[in-house]
């Protein structure tokens, strides 16, 4: 089971990969659905490989990303 | 999944002085994660109550629309000053301003430094990314030299444009600064060192020590012309060398 997860605040969400890059699993990456803005919004694609590292939530300017880690 | 989802859980959240209106900023713009860490930093002291921010003219302009903390909107550069007779009328509060290179180190280019050098207990935080951003990418005086921008299409000339300006540089031999350092926030390490010189910056104004200052040296995806990504690839190649990271003056 996962360790970790993230809720992202897809109508905040800019598309901007910041957290794509920063994810060191790979479990994060954009999505090919639009929010109301316009911009293809970020979403797990392995939600099994999080580790709850919040490297996502750091680095994301829009503060979209709640990080989850089981203790 | 869904086990995990549970408030003690949370490991990172949106900091909770960051309200919830909409950043006009563009994707990736490295002014949100300044604004997220000044945001946690204040509400990590619990000065929420106790800070006046002052807004600059530039990008971050609307800063006061995104933080829940009180604000005043200075003059395009103005904001040492205006911080300068806040915090002298209200010494109890945590006075700080908010300023990029076009704001900070051209117009205003005197109130920093004479605010500086006099010492005030304020904190000067100064998101560099070397172009005019709001305006449409125009070139800054902190543009490095060859730096293509929309007002020298052929890359900053040296004869033409001089040299790009060290601002920071330049405020580290005043008496009056007792911290100056350089940060930037390209990745996870660098937010979290950054996040420690803003708290320390922000001891520095509440116990009185003098003028504390921090660079960001920042990205402009959209005055750069590149991806978010790329943009900080960018300014770890290019901005570094000409802007090295580090605590320049510590004197406390």
């Amino acid at each position: 089971m996962a360790k970790g997860t993230v809720e992202i605040d897809t109508a905040r969400c800019k598309g901007c990969e910041l957290c794509v890059v920063a994810c060191p699993t790979g479990v994060l990456a954009l999505g090919k659905v639009v929010n109301a803005k316009g911009y293809y919004f970020a979403k797990m694609v392995k939600p099994g490989d999080c580790i709850g590292c919040a490297g996502c939530g750091y680095v994301c300017p829009d503060a979209c990303i709640t990080v989850y880690k089981q203790k | 999944m869904e086990t995990i989802i549970k408030p003690e859980n949370i490991v990172y959240g949106k900091p909770r002085l960051i309200n919830n209106n909409p950043m006009h900023y563009c994707p990736g713009c490295s002014h949100g994660v300044v604004h997220n860490l000044v945001a946690s930093v204040i509400d990590e002291m619990g000065l929420a109550e106790k800070t006046i921010g002052i807004a600059p003219v530039g990008c971050a302009v609307f800063a006061y629309k995104y933080l829940d903390i009180d604000w005043i909107e200075a003059a395009h550069g103005r904001a040492p000053a205006v911080a300068t007779a806040v915090k002298r009328l209200n010494p109890d509060k945590m006075v700080f301003t908010y300023q990029g290179d076009g704001d900070l180190a051209a117009i205003g280019t005197g109130e920093t430094i004479h605010a500086c050098n006099r010492g005030e207990n304020i904190v000067i935080v100064y998101v560099n990314n070397a172009i005019y951003g709001m305006t449409g990418g125009q070139m800054s005086p902190t543009t490095l030299v060859d730096m293509k921008t929309a007002t020298c299409p052929y890359g900053r000339n040296v004869a033409l444009n001089g040299y790009p300006l060290k601002i920071t540089e330049l405020l580290v031999p005043l008496e009056g600064t007792c911290l100056v350092a350089r940060e930037a926030v390209h990745n996870v390490a660098a937010i979290k060192k950054a996040k420690k010189m803003l708290r320390k910056a922000f001891e520095n104004a509440m116990a009185g020590k003098g003028t504390s200052i921090i660079e960001f040296v920042a990205t402009c995806s959209a005055g750069w012309k590149m991806s978010a990504g790329q943009a900080n690839n960018w300014m770890v190649e290019n901005l570094f060398p000409a802007y090295p990271l580090g605590v320049l003056k510590d004197r406390v």
